[in-house]
């Protein structure tokens, strides 16, 4: 067996491979030593975080890099040739026929003035000489390989007309068009939401077993990589760090950065009370201000001066593994089960009176499909149905849910922009449901405020840090004087660990972690009871998710603050929610306290969520459910249960008729389903420990 | 990173509300010449002793301009057009010209000496000296056009932040008038207007603001419908800011870029509508000295060859100032995409 893999010419080689760009600053090394090793059928994931140039890897391999970017040292080997000596003529060739590349943005791959079945078709009409007869045949035979319905529908129509899912599932199978020996995937379903992206996993996972394609796979998620790869490749700073086979790389990891990253994801286990992240201190190095040595050297708590600050640091292998290979000078000196990074252990938090409780508010947009003479038709989307839940003192309640399941409309609602259809929302004694913002008080908006998910627009570009943060304090009257305002500001970032000289800062000479950090400065500076946290990490990288996950957990805890975290990743959740309620279409499916939720009863949806996040933890076990369809649209739901259109469950004639009604598991856990309780009581559970069968 | 270090010294609100000595530079350079072009003779017979501190601040503008720009040669060179004929505006009652409006010698070619003068660019048909003529004649172009382009854009700015910001009714009144009078062919507009209010500068300026506001505003309520989903303005709405509070000061700051790109070229665009109108006898009036005067009036004469300097002369000016004002949004388009 291995004599045979050792005859077997890889599909692609990098030796050595160095990238750099070039810029106003001068030359900047973005990649530098990098080597893979791709077998035929093999997959390979590249894990890092932003600016670690995992992207850069993939752009080379295509050999396009753009006019600023070039390969200075090292070579590309596909198929054993050399890719830097092939003419152009030769490498278009190649490009998407042999090497094909799925990027993350699916609208942004295809041409949006094309119907989907002519631009599937110019792939073999180009490479193939087919004729456009042929072309289209073997395209809709595609189609349906990816698993897409109706494809004879889907080649007639415009990309904007499918759903962003069924538009990575074409781009998918306009990369398969011509068989390629080689797949680039690069973050193919970070764009996508989870139950979406679990068929996309389960499409990639099965065109490697079905075309033998060999796959380059680049996430910033663990998670998936183990779900989608054989080999794993960990990448900090243009460097590759640690090099295996994805069960050495995930259970015997030998790099202080791969042990950090995942310290910082919250696996199963992870407890915000009992056993907190850890989060990677420092920040990762500007590309141009690397360290000599070890690039992760100033962050490293193994560093020792003299030895990891020297020269250029080479790979070295794991004894007894040679695959496995480690860019770290103290790899066998360092104790790996013993020095685990490990966050401070807290108290749990009592949870205090209810603070906000909501009652059967419902929210309904009106859309008037008129022109310019009244009479159009009217249609009424219905946003929030019905929603009830409370939110005590010093709670987390983390409300879940994909796109379009009516989050940022129910915080809307409660932030004053939006007027409530229907129900009451009540902020300690005050109404809120129909009470804009224009006519709340000081007291009331500062009570309620609100941290924002996408750091690069969470703060006004024109203004520093420090004048934003203080309009708050003025604006909410907590100080007025100068002198005060100004303590208030360096106080507050303080307590967001940032230095006070960030008081000067502009935005844009912040990183994405530390606009973040403004951003809940800038929340908490009214002294709020009640902050909504609107997907307040998602946009961060792992590392830095972490820090600013602890510090939002740290204030809270300090201020006693109840906090709505509204999230898709149920791994987030689990590990810092006290109670959740989930979303879908507008309704709520199923709420309880956090160990409710996260075991059997479930509801359908639930269980289908849970499923769909990838856990970066080889101990688990999941079981497999992927949804079918997509999302419905919530200005046309279906009748009935919201979910009968993709529940593995659904019973015809009752499931997509009538409401189901709201059943009731003990205090407070109550499921939206038709399914009979005995029946959802006997679910299994989704995620287990997996049982050794070795031992 | 140091993390520790706790800054000494000022106040970050002090140094927040401290102006910045480029808009101080600029004041200097512009309050005086705008005075001089627009009040002049009511400020009567020393009149150039207000334009003194324009002149070193123009020349401090210009090194701090080409400090700024120095990574794009076309903004450089651009500036460098802009800044001449703002020197010589400044300066032009300090230069050693002849009287421009004083006939000498008519019908003289350029680089020839009569009367015992030497007349660099010549002179016209009434025997003014040219090269006077086309110095003093860049004030009043400069004046009015930036005067011009700076009230179309308080104006366009001002209804495209209510329009994109507000939405709603505002949006459709607003868009509507702009729509009307964008339908309007530009000349035809200016001369309405101008017809019917009577050829003055001020006048120009109304003409102006009504011919180029509509697609400033177009652009600004472009910018503020995609500024106004970003999660700060969410933030300001969220702490109860005023809608007035949200245009000013979280809007406006942040369609500045692509505005100044666009202002550089439409100062361009004024320059040449009011050369047109002063050359069609609408904008500004004889005998004061102005580029596109100096067209209309040598026009007939230029016919023959040997006058044609007559034309060239102020043709080449007008053409200099507009080059450098496209140059300079080409150079700011230019390294605002480098970034």
């Amino acid at each position: 067996m291995s004599d045979h893999a050792a005859d077997q010419v890889p599909v692609l080689e990098c030796r050595n491979l160095c990238i750099s760009y070039y810029t106003r600053a001068g030359e900047i090394p973005a990649v530098v030593d990098f080597n893979l090793k791709l077998m035929p059928g093999e997959a390979h994931g590249i894990v890092g975080e932003s600016g670690c140039g995992k992207s850069t890897v993939a752009l080379a391999i295509m050999q396009y890099m753009g006019k600023n970017g070039a390969i200075v040292g090292g070579e590309i080997l596909f198929e054993g040739r050399d890719m830097r000596q092939m003419s152009e003529e030769e490498l278009r060739r190649i490009r998407g026929s042999r090497i094909a590349m799925v990027y993350q943005e699916p609208m942004a791959s295809l041409n949006p003035s094309m119907t989907i079945g002519d631009q599937l078709a110019e792939v073999p009409i180009y490479h193939d000489g087919l004729s456009e007869r042929e072309a289209l045949a073997r395209a809709e035979e595609m189609l349906a390989k990816v698993r897409l319905p109706d494809p004879k529908r889907i080649l007639a129509s415009y990309p904007h007309q499918i759903s962003g899912g069924q538009q990575q599932r074409v781009v998918i199978a306009m990369a398969l068009l011509s068989n390629p020996k080689l797949l680039l995937l690069d973050e193919p379903t970070t764009a996508l939401d989870v139950t979406v992206e679990a068929g996309i996993v389960e499409l990639i996972n099965e065109i490697a077993e079905e075309f033998g394609t060999s796959m380059i796979y680049i996430s910033h998620n663990l998670g998936l990589i183990l779900e989608t790869c054989d080999r794993l490749t960990v990448m900090y700073s243009g460097e590759a760090v640690e090099v295996g086979d994805i069960h050495d790389v995930f259970d015997e990891m030998r790099h202080p950065y791969t042990r950090g990253l995942f310290g910082s994801i919250p696996l199963p286990g992870a407890d915000k009370n009992a056993h907190p992240l850890a989060a990677i201190p420092g920040q990762l190095p500007l590309p141009h201000e690397r360290p000599e040595g070890c690039n992760f050297g100033p962050r490293c708590t193994f560093f020792r001066d003299g030895l990891c600050n020297v020269g250029r640091l080479p790979m070295h292998a794991v004894p007894g593994d040679d695959d496995h290979k480690v860019r770290c000078e103290r790899f066998q000196e360092i104790d790996w089960d013993r020095d685990l990074p490990k966050g401070e252990a807290k108290p749990p938090v009592e949870a205090g009176d209810t603070v906000l409780s909501v009652e059967n508010m419902t929210k309904h947009y009106l859309i008037e499909d008129g022109g310019l003479f009244v009479g159009g038709s009217e249609r009424v989307v219905k946003a929030n149905e019905k929603l009830s839940f409370t939110a005590r003192e010093a709670e987390t309640v983390a409300i879940v849910g994909e796109s379009g399941c009516g989050k940022s409309t129910f915080a809307k609602v409660l932030m004053g922009l939006e007027d409530a259809t229907d129900g009451k929302v009540m902020l300690g004694t005050v109404e809120l449901g129909d009470l804009p913002v224009e006519r709340r008080n000081a007291e009331t908006i500062s009570k309620l405020q609100m941290v924002f998910q996408n750091p690069f627009d969470t703060l006004n570009p024109s203004h520093s840090v420090g004048s934003q943060i203080a309009r708050v304090i003025r604006k909410f009257g907590v100080a007025s004087k100068d002198e005060e305002v100004e303590e208030i500001v360096f106080r507050l970032l303080d307590t967001v660990k940032l230095p006070r000289d960030f008081a000067k800062r502009k935005p844009r000479q912040l990183s994405g972690g530390q606009k973040q950090r403004v951003g809940i400065a800038r929340a908490f500076a009214g002294n709020p009871k009640v902050v909504i946290a609107d997907e307040p990490v998602s946009a961060l990288d792992v590392s830095v998710q972490a820090a600013v996950t602890e510090l939002l957990m740290d204030i809270q805890r300090e201020n006693r603050t109840t906090m709505l975290f509204i999230s898709h990743d149920l791994s987030v959740v689990r590990y810092l929610a006290d109670r959740v309620v989930v979303m879908y279409l507008g309704r709520i499916m199923e709420q309880g306290t956090t160990e409710e939720i996260f075991a059997p009863p479930y509801h359908p949806y639930t269980e289908a969520l849970l499923a769909a996040v990838p856990i970066a933890d080889t101990r688990i076990e999941k079981r497999h459910i992927v949804l079918k369809g997509e999302i419905p649209s919530p200005t046309n739901p279906p009748r009935g249960c919201p979910f009968s259109t993709r529940c593995p469950y659904m019973m015809p004639g009752t499931c997509d008729a009538e409401l189901p009604p709201l059943r009731s598991f003990g205090e407070g856990h109550r499921i939206l389903c038709h399914l009979d309780p005995a029946e959802l009581a006997a679910m299994e559970p989704v995620i287990k420990p997996k049982v050794e069968a070795a031992e | 990173m140091a993390v520790t270090e706790i800054p000494s010294g000022p106040s970050v609100l002090d140094r927040l509300s401290k102006p910045k000595p480029v808009a101080v530079l600029v004041l200097l350079m512009w309050l005086p010449l705008m005075a001089y072009v627009m009040f002049g003779q009511a400020i009567g017979g020393e009149a150039r002793a207000v334009l003194l501190p324009a002149i070193p601040a123009t020349l401090m503008l210009y090194v701090l301009g080409i400090r700024a720009f120095r990574e794009s040669r076309v903004a450089v060179i651009g500036l460098t057009l802009v800044f001449f004929w703002l020197l010589m505006a400044v300066s032009a009652p300090y230069l050693p010209l002849m009287d421009p409006n004083k006939p000498i010698a008519p019908f003289t070619t350029p680089f020839t000496e009569r009367n015992d003068l030497f007349f660099w660019l010549g002179t016209d048909f009434k025997g003014r000296d040219m090269l006077s003529r086309m110095i003093w004649g860049c004030q009043r172009v400069l004046v009015w056009g930036v005067t011009a382009t700076m009230v179309a854009y308080v104006v366009g700015a001002m209804f495209g932040l209510i329009s994109g910001y507000l939405a709603g009714w505002w949006d459709e009144i607003i868009s509507f008038v702009a729509n009307v009078l964008l339908s309007f062919p530009v000349m035809v507009l200016f001369i309405v207007i101008l017809n019917y209010l009577g050829p003055s500068g001020f006048n120009i300026v109304v003409a102006v603001t009504f011919a180029s506001a509509p697609a400033i505003m177009r652009i600004v309520r472009g910018l503020a419908l995609d500024i106004k989903t970003r999660d700060y303005v969410y933030a300001a709405q969220t702490r109860g800011e005023h809608p007035l509070y949200i245009m000013i000061f979280e809007l406006l700051p942040n369609v500045r870029g692509p505005i100044i790109v666009d202002a550089c070229l439409r100062l361009g665009y004024t320059t040449v509508a009011i050369t047109t109108l002063t050359f069609l006898g609408l904008g500004l009036q004889p005998p004061d000295p102005d580029w596109g005067l100096m067209i209309r009036e040598s026009a007939k004469t230029a016919m023959l060859w040997k006058f044609s300097y007559m034309l060239l002369v102020p043709a080449l000016a007008v053409s200099s100032l507009i080059l450098g004002f496209n140059l300079m949004a080409d150079g700011l388009r230019e390294m605002s995409l480098r970034d």
